[in-house]
């Protein structure tokens, strides 16, 4: 005897009239896995118009939870239908479970909610947009909490927990070393490539140097740090923190007397204030490199050129001001990552959500900024 | 009954299982057999190794060395893909229940039955609501998210999933702990009802001794990275500290003297 879970048809029943009795006799095995087939053949189930109904179920070879189910609701839906269910045969084995059911399961069947109506997109639209208001509204309070709190920090009261800012320099600077550099570089080297063959129609393949030397220390450096660390640090604070919150390690600590803010979110966001400069700095030096190469390779720029060229293409400012940037980025980045984290309830799903959520809205708002910044310069005229 | 066979049916079969956690021995060549039909206490102190038996048995943690056979299959070694002959013939309720966060408690029930059983969703409805009564859930209980589940209803939740395809036998990490001693109790009437009911054979780690009491056939107690077996009046009788502690001590003893004669 194998265990018939993907078997045939097992399992069944017919119905014997005698004048006003009909009887039902099952037979076969009442399980999970014949429950599909008699499912639909009970919905079918003739009486004609007897009013008397007995059940034998006393032939069933195997009843499991599922087939007591649908051996219950006939007979309720026989009930239902004004008829009297007189005798009911039930092996003595499958008494418990079946006695057990009809008392205690009472209730309708759970209804799983339709989620692709037009009514349920709309609720959502609505929700969605209520959700982005009080978003705004909450990082907006959370920006004034933590200000409040870096200041104390500068006062003698308070002190910043050095090791953790130590630490948080170098998980989120010194490890982003190798893929800025690269990622830089290469980004250096398309500029150059890019800039070459355009300016070559022109006869003007020495300005590739001045549009690679601005462009990179202006905006790419920066913002591609940026990004580069908020998809990097700015997930890694919110799960880190967000994970923190599962395990109620955030609640432990509230009861032991740590500010949380003190702890998790001032290390974080005054390190990668520090960093992030530092990094688009090493970002610049790297994009810069990468033009010089691709200028040397693709229109015979030598080194010594090249940085004549550059010198007189660059003044102070243009260095300055992409690199003024990079603080109000690491502060928007690292407190959009904390803020995330911390927001983070009581399940696993709910730390993917928010990281992802993390990432995206740091991403945008450094663009944002960026825009903005390059609108203050314009109107300042640097 | 014809699906009946003799009592000694071994249903789990361990043979020299070793097991080792962080080069701690936690099982040193230890054999169990557990017979179809019965209900197997395991109790043994923290850090004996009692879930790590329970996960090896299902599959889900590599031992050392030995043999695990399950219906006669062979489990160690395999993967849960190797497994999906015996995953319908068995449920398992973890400690907390486990219960896939992103979906309702009723979509969790029916989540083996989509996978293993091919029911028409009306059908699968009724199923779920069934089996949240079996369990002793509200009916209201199936919208809902198990976040927003207290402990003990989300260990209910997660007996009903683990009980969703009717399994021949079930592993249960913990059942009772976290519930009320009256829901407690109402749990160990409820296993002991489906268990003699379908025949199911209930592996069940446990450290509730009123539960070992009202349910179980055997104990295997783990001590010094082995196993000793037995029924509660034999092992009270039993020589080893640990195990002599455990039932004669006030909780222990409080429980057994409650016991019918």
């Amino acid at each position: 005897m194998g265990h018939p879970k993907h078997a045939e048809v097992r399992a069944g029943y017919r119905v014997e009239r005698s004048g006003r009795i009909a009887r039902i006799v099952l037979d076969g095995e009442w399980t999970t896995a014949q429950a599909t087939p008699l499912d639909s053949a009970l919905q079918k189930i003739d009486l004609g118009g007897a009013q008397e109904v007995q059940i034998d179920a006393s032939g069933l070879k195997r009843l499991d939870s599922a087939g007591a189910w649908l051996l219950l609701r006939t007979k309720r839906r026989i009930e239902e239908r004004g008829q009297k269910v007189t005798q009911l045969n039930i092996p003595q084995d499958y008494r418990p479970l079946f006695d057990t059911m009809h008392e205690e399961h009472t209730a309708p069947p759970v209804v799983i909610p339709h989620r692709h109506t037009l009514r349920h997109f709309v609720e959502r639209l609505g929700r969605g947009f209520i959700h982005a208001l009080q978003q705004g509204k909450e990082m907006l309070a959370y920006v004034g909490h933590v200000t409040i709190e870096i200041i104390e920090t500068i006062g003698p009261q308070k002190q910043l927990r050095w090791p953790a800012f130590i630490h948080q320099i170098e998980e989120t600077g010194i490890t982003a070393l190798p893929i800025v550099g690269l990622l830089s570089f290469l980004i250096g080297v398309v500029l150059a490539y890019q800039g070459a063959d355009q300016l070559r129609r022109f006869g003007a393949e020495i300005l590739t140097v001045d549009l690679v030397a601005v462009a990179v220390l202006r905006e790419v450096g920066g913002l591609l740090t940026a990004i580069i660390v908020a998809g990097r640090s700015g997930s890694a604070f919110t799960a880190q923190i967000g994970t923190m919150k599962v395990n109620e390690e955030v609640d432990a600590m509230e009861t032991i007397g740590l500010n949380t803010v003190d702890v998790l979110v001032l290390p974080r966001i005054v390190g990668l204030v520090v960093v992030l400069p530092l990094l688009t700095f090493y970002a610049n030096v790297m994009g810069v490199l990468g033009g010089a190469m691709m200028s040397y390779l693709a229109l015979g720029i030598t080194i010594p050129e090249f940085l004549r060229e550059l010198q007189s293409a660059l003044t102070v400012w243009t260095f300055w001001l992409g690199i003024i940037k990079a603080p109000v980025f690491a502060f928007i980045i690292a407190l959009v990552g904390c803020f995330e984290g911390l927001k983070v309830e009581g399940n696993a799903a709910s730390v993917g959500k928010l990281t992802t959520r993390s990432v995206v809205e740091s991403i945008f708002l450094v663009i944002v900024f960026d825009a903005a910044f390059s609108i203050l310069f314009s109107i300042l005229g640097i | 009954m014809a699906e009946r066979r003799d009592n000694e049916e071994i249903v789990i079969r361990v043979r020299g299982l070793v097991n080792q956690l962080g080069g701690n021995v936690l099982h040193d060549h230890l054999d169990l057999d557990v017979k179809r039909g019965e209900v197997l206490g395991v109790v043994g102190g923290s850090g004996t190794g009692k879930s790590v038996l329970l996960r090896s048995i299902v599959g889900l943690n590599r031992p050392k060395a030995g043999s695990i056979k399950v219906f006669g299959e062979e489990t160690v070694g395999k993967d849960a893909e190797d497994l999906h002959t015996l995953q319908p013939r068995w449920g398992v309720l973890f400690q907390d229940g486990a219960l896939f966060s992103s979906q309702t408690v009723a979509e969790n029930i029916q989540v083996p039955l989509r996978e293993h059983a091919d029911m028409p969703q009306s059908l699968m409805n009724e199923i779920a609501s069934m089996k949240l009564s079996m369990v002793g859930l509200p009916e209201d209980a199936g919208h809902k998210y198990p976040s927003q589940l207290s402990g003990g209803m989300r260990k209910r939740a997660g007996l009903a999933r683990a009980l969703a395809l009717d399994p021949e036998l079930v592993f249960l990490d913990e059942p009772t702990a976290g519930l009320d001693p009256i829901s407690a109790a109402h749990f160990d009437e409820l296993v002991r009802g489906l268990q003699e009911s379908l025949n199911l054979t209930v592996f069940m780690v446990t450290h509730d001794i009123d539960t070992l009491r009202a349910t179980t056939d055997r104990i295997a107690v783990l001590v010094d990275r082995k196993i000793h077996v037995g029924t509660i009046e034999t092992l009270v009788n039993d020589k080893h500290p640990w195990i002599h502690e455990y039932f004669t001590g006030v909780r222990g003893h409080a429980a057994l003297a409650s016991a019918p004669a």
